[in-house]
């Protein structure tokens, strides 16, 4: 692993980061350069903010630092103008970042030459755009196969390997047909498929799904995360939608003005909120939905009787059924079998009402 | 009353200045008599910029000479070369290729009018000329189209270039062609060499456009999206960029084959060989109409063509397009085996290689008896039009009232009581539009009155440079006030002043007719589907033929002189008056006609409170076009016979004076860049 300055913001500690993204600036100016040099070092975050805004310099990403571990989906998100798409973008280098260091694996993205870093995108990454960015003048199998024949592998090789992927996100028979003759649905499962055809480690997604209707955007989150059970991308995945990241994430990343508000997993966003802004967006969460029997069991009743068991992930909507008449206590079992704690009616009623006091994880 | 009165009092301290231009503009009118340097602007206050740039001009043709004959020997080459295989190759041969292209563009249709379209070429007899103009445009639309890509691309990729292009575009689009053909006469010498470059430089403005609005179009997420597929530069350009911007690129080729064929029929005037273009010129200044109607009709075939086919091959490039024509590699096959054929029978029978005399269809003299028996019969009638329009509309606004009321042509007397009837009806007028808070309507009126009474060559030119920055200080703020001054000065101080009025009389009263006629056929227009479908086609016609042959049947009827030219104009500045006023009306969103039909308007005040105000930004965009149009056609019309600017470049076409016709081009292009201007500036204040 790369050195790293330690004042990382997580506070799950990075498993096997793939993916680490080290105090990332994107200023944008006529100077933005010699704005954040010489003494912008040494200030503090406060101070660098207030230095960059009196230059009249506009802040897009201020000291931006997370990590992504191998087979994660981390999703950043924000409303717009929060500068969510410009940190993905400053990670695939599409935008040059004003300041700081993105390491995959052991390899600083930032210091990569042109050379390198095309051979990067040809082999490493894959992104999928919200407006899809699709060809207009390819067929389907011609736009899956465009990353392929940048890498100038042969014709029928890569033809075959985009029909393979055509039929891994379900559009078989659509081969020969033009971006225009398809919904927005199925373009955007074309821009998927293309985004996964060199088959990389890291995989970008920028608002994939915000295009679509509601009915269709909610059957490609689905669609997404049964691909990600099978292919174990790192992934970035930016939203605007809080539900979707509630839905999508393993770990969420609020950002406000260029800067991240909180990080976390959905439930101890939900349950832990950082502050009123993050609090929010919650209100209208229907949180039965998000939350799970472990987020807000008390400890085990102990006293030896036979409870109703529910697996530790399962979440609250299910698990508040085997509540009855006769039932007060739920048992929470972990993967083995073992109880681990206990719900009862009380505490899942405080939980959904944002009482802080009631879990403790 | 008191109120009546205070308005009055306070419209005419908001209308100060103008009230002081109309005092002085008296004052002036008063002392003309005594001292003719109010209305003739004095020479000894001129500036020689016309011999200087003769001086400049000389100065660079004596050194930059051997470098651009050099290039004329260049493309004398290329186009001889082009010329030789087009005029020795069968005609059979030739439209199968002609043929094929179409077939492969457009379909049967297409093919089918192609071939009606070359057939009337060679049963005309004019096909050696026609392939000898073709040829020209077979080698300047290449460079053209080539120049403009690079321009274009440039100014896509380079903010600073653009900065540089854009302006420059306008000048070259504004100017007037003929012009830059003096020093382009100058540099490369006679012949038809100085056509193709003309053509190359008007025709490559559309072209650059269109390439860089092709680039700048392209969807950021496409680029972003070739560029995480792991692109190199050339890669994206070539894979991404281009078949992205393919479409947009194919519209400014359609635009500049166009612009490429009206040039090269227009330089015929400095010199033709036997094109197409100086078969209608030779023929219309030897006043035979049937002659020259015949020819400016292959002209007009060509345009017709050139435009199908390429607008053909413009709308295929949509993956949406439903004929998709053979696979190239198909095409080129069957282009081959076409080609191939008809030689071999053109071999086998020589009527297939040159088109026997007998099959030629000239009906030149029977148009002319034809039209001289129209003029016997139906000439009092044409003459008592023509007459109409000189005695009660151009020669007012030329020479004003005072002077264009005589019992020769009005029948009645211009009595100093009838004029001071006159200013005083225009007086109150004023006050009444004073009175009711309306002080511009009020100021409008006097300065419509003065204009006609004194015509646009009687004011005094103080005057008119008072009017011309005052109104653009008022409405765009002291940068246009300072342009619309520079641009009024710059004609005065070359002495061209009187000529550039003769233009702005022929060219005010045009589009004066354009915008009544042009608006009521737009409101008609969008009111009937019937009759939109059948204006848009002669719109489209108006606007594809080259604007050289709309001079021919106002020629023909009406003879040389400022009436001719005036319906030439008309014919071509009146199409974006139509389009726009029928477009902007047609395009008032329904929600806002359903909500004014169901407040109970009535289809009257339908039109009036809701459709036209909401049409009204569409409707000057399309009197600024016409404005402009009106303009680039006048010097054309000046072939005609008509005075102004327009002839000024003539005659300095004529004698090879690069200093006269460039300041005489620059003026007219001033001219035309300072109405553009002043519209914009109300435009912007409509929004």
């Amino acid at each position: 692993m790369a050195e790293f300055p330690d004042d990382v913001q997580t506070d799950v500690p990075p498993k096997a980061a793939q993916l680490s993204v080290r105090n990332l600036w994107k200023v944008y100016g006529p100077s933005a350069g010699a704005v954040t040099s010489g003494a912008f070092e040494q200030m503090d975050l406060e101070q660098k903010l207030s230095h960059v805004r009196d230059a009249d310099h506009f802040v897009a990403a201020a000291d931006v630092s997370f990590d992504v571990a191998k087979g994660e989906i981390f999703v950043i998100m924000g409303l717009s103008g929060s500068g969510k798409s410009t940190v993905l973008r400053c990670i695939s280098r599409l935008v040059e970042p004003t300041l700081g260091a993105v390491f995959l694996d052991d390899t600083d993205l930032m210091t990569a030459n042109p050379r390198e870093l095309i051979d990067l995108r040809r082999h490493k990454m894959g992104m999928v755009f919200q407006d899809f960015g699709l060809l207009p003048h390819l067929d389907v199998v011609q736009n899956v196969a465009f990353p392929l024949k940048a890498q100038r592998r042969p014709r029928d090789a890569r033809r075959a390997h985009a029909r393979k992927m055509i039929e891994l996100v379900g559009l078989k028979g659509k081969e020969t047909a033009y971006p225009h003759e398809l919904s927005g649905g199925q373009q955007q499962r074309v821009g998927i498929a293309r985004s996964l055809a060199a088959d990389p480690d890291l995989w970008f997604l920028d608002e994939p799904f915000s295009a679509l209707d509601p009915l269709i955007r909610s059957q490609m989150q689905d669609e997404f995360l049964r691909l990600q059970k099978q292919l174990s991308k790192t992934i970035v995945f930016v939203t605007h939608d809080f539900l979707e990241a509630l839905k999508l994430a393993d770990r969420i990343c609020i950002m406000k003005d260029g800067q991240i508000v909180q990080i976390g997993t959905p439930a101890e966003i939900v349950l832990h909120p950082a502050n009123a802004y993050v609090r929010e967006f919650i209100g209208d969460v229907p949180l039965a939905n998000v939350l799970s029997a472990q987020d807000v069991m008390g400890p085990a009743d102990g006293d030896g009787k036979d409870h109703p068991q529910v697996p530790r992930s399962t979440i609250l909507n299910e698990a508040i059924k085997l509540f009855d008449d006769g039932t007060v206590t739920v048992d929470v079992i972990d993967d083995d079998g073992r109880v681990i704690g206990a719900l009862h009616p009380l505490t899942v009623i405080r939980s959904l009402y944002h009482d802080d006091a009631v879990a403790d994880i | 009353m008191n109120r009546a009165v205070n308005r009055t009092i306070r419209s005419a301290v908001t209308a100060w200045p103008w009230l002081a231009l109309f005092a002085l503009s008296a004052i002036l009118v008063l002392m003309r008599q005594s001292s003719p340097a109010i209305l003739t602007y004095p020479d000894g206050w001129t500036v020689p910029l016309v011999d200087w740039t003769n001086v400049a001009a000389d100065w660079i043709v004596e050194r930059a000479q051997p470098f651009f004959r050099g290039l004329a020997r260049g493309l004398d080459a290329a186009f001889s070369l082009v010329q030789y295989v087009l005029t020795t190759l069968p005609w059979i041969c030739t439209c199968a290729i002609v043929l094929v292209i179409s077939w492969q563009g457009g379909g049967r249709k297409l093919a089918l009018i192609a071939t009606v379209g070359l057939l009337y070429i060679l049963m005309s007899g004019y096909w050696i000329e026609a392939m000898n103009t073709l040829s020209l445009v077979l080698v300047a639309l290449p460079l053209a189209v080539g120049i403009g890509f690079g321009f274009g691309y440039l100014a896509f990729r380079s903010r600073r270039a653009r900065w540089i292009v854009m302006p420059v575009l306008d000048l070259m689009q504004t100017v007037p062609a003929f012009a830059y053909l003096i020093p382009i006469l100058l540099l490369f010498g006679f012949g038809p060499v100085v056509g193709l470059v003309a053509s190359v430089i008007f025709a490559a403005p559309p072209m650059v456009r269109n390439t860089a609005l092709g680039f700048q179009s392209i969807p950021p997420a496409i680029l972003e999206s070739a560029r995480m597929s792991g692109c190199t530069g050339w890669q994206r350009f070539l894979w991404a960029e281009i078949p992205t911007a393919w479409r947009q690129m194919l519209i400014g080729i359609n635009q500049t084959t166009m612009a490429t064929l009206s040039m090269v029929i227009i330089a015929a005037i400095i010199g033709g060989f036997e094109d197409i273009g100086w078969e209608v010129l030779s023929s219309m200044r030897k006043a035979q109409f049937g002659q020259s109607l015949m020819s400016g009709l292959v002209i007009v075939v060509m345009a017709i063509l050139l435009d199908r086919i390429t607008a053909a091959y413009a709308a295929r490039a949509l993956p949406t397009a439903s004929f998709a024509g053979l696979p190239t590699a198909r095409f080129f096959a069957v282009l081959a085996i076409a080609t191939l054929a008809a030689m071999g029978a053109a071999a086998l029978l020589p009527g297939l290689w040159l088109w026997p005399e007998w099959a030629v269809w000239s009906p030149a003299q029977d148009i002319n008896s034809a039209v001289e028996t129209l003029l016997v019969h139906y000439g009092k009638a044409m003459a008592a039009l023509k007459n109409g329009v000189l005695y009660y509309v151009l020669l007012p606004v030329k020479i004003g009232l005072e002077r264009a009321i005589v019992p020769f042509t009005w029948g009645v007397t211009f009595t100093p009581a009838a004029k001071a009837a006159y200013w005083a009806f225009a007086g109150l007028a004023c006050l009444v539009g004073f009175a009711t808070g309306a002080w511009r309507a009020g100021i409008a009126v006097v300065v419509l009155a003065a204009f006609v009474f004194f015509g646009a060559t009687g004011l005094p030119w103080v005057s008119v440079l008072g009017f011309a920055v005052l109104l653009s200080w008022q409405l765009g703020g002291w940068r246009l006030a300072a342009f619309a001054g520079g641009a009024t000065a710059f004609l005065l101080i070359n002495g061209i002043w009187s000529q550039a009025m003769l233009s702005v009389y022929l060219c005010s009263v045009a589009v004066l007719i354009c915008v009544v006629l042009g608006g009521l056929l737009g409101i008609w227009g969008a009111s009937s589907k019937m009759v939109s479908a059948m204006i848009r086609p002669v719109n489209d016609m108006l606007q594809t033929l080259p604007q050289f042959v709309l001079l021919i049947p106002a020629l023909m009827l009406f003879q040389v002189g400022d009436f001719t030219a005036l319906l030439a104009i008309v014919a071509y500045a009146i199409v974006p008056m139509i389009r726009y006023t029928e477009f902007g009306l047609r395009s008032v969103p329904g929600t806002l006609i359903d909500a004014g039909i169901s407040a109970g308007c009535s289809p009257w005040q339908l039109f009036w409170q809701v459709r036209l105000p909401q049409a009204k930004p569409q409707i000057l965009v399309g009197l600024n076009q016409t404005v402009l149009y009106a303009l680039g056609m006048l010097v054309i019309a000046a072939l005609v016979g008509t005075t102004g600017l327009g002839q000024l470049i003539f005659l300095a076409l004529g004698s090879a004076d690069a200093g006269a016709g460039l300041v005489a081009g620059l003026g007219m292009a001033l001219l035309a860049m300072m109405v553009d201007r002043i519209l914009q500036a109300v435009m912007r204040r409509q929004r």
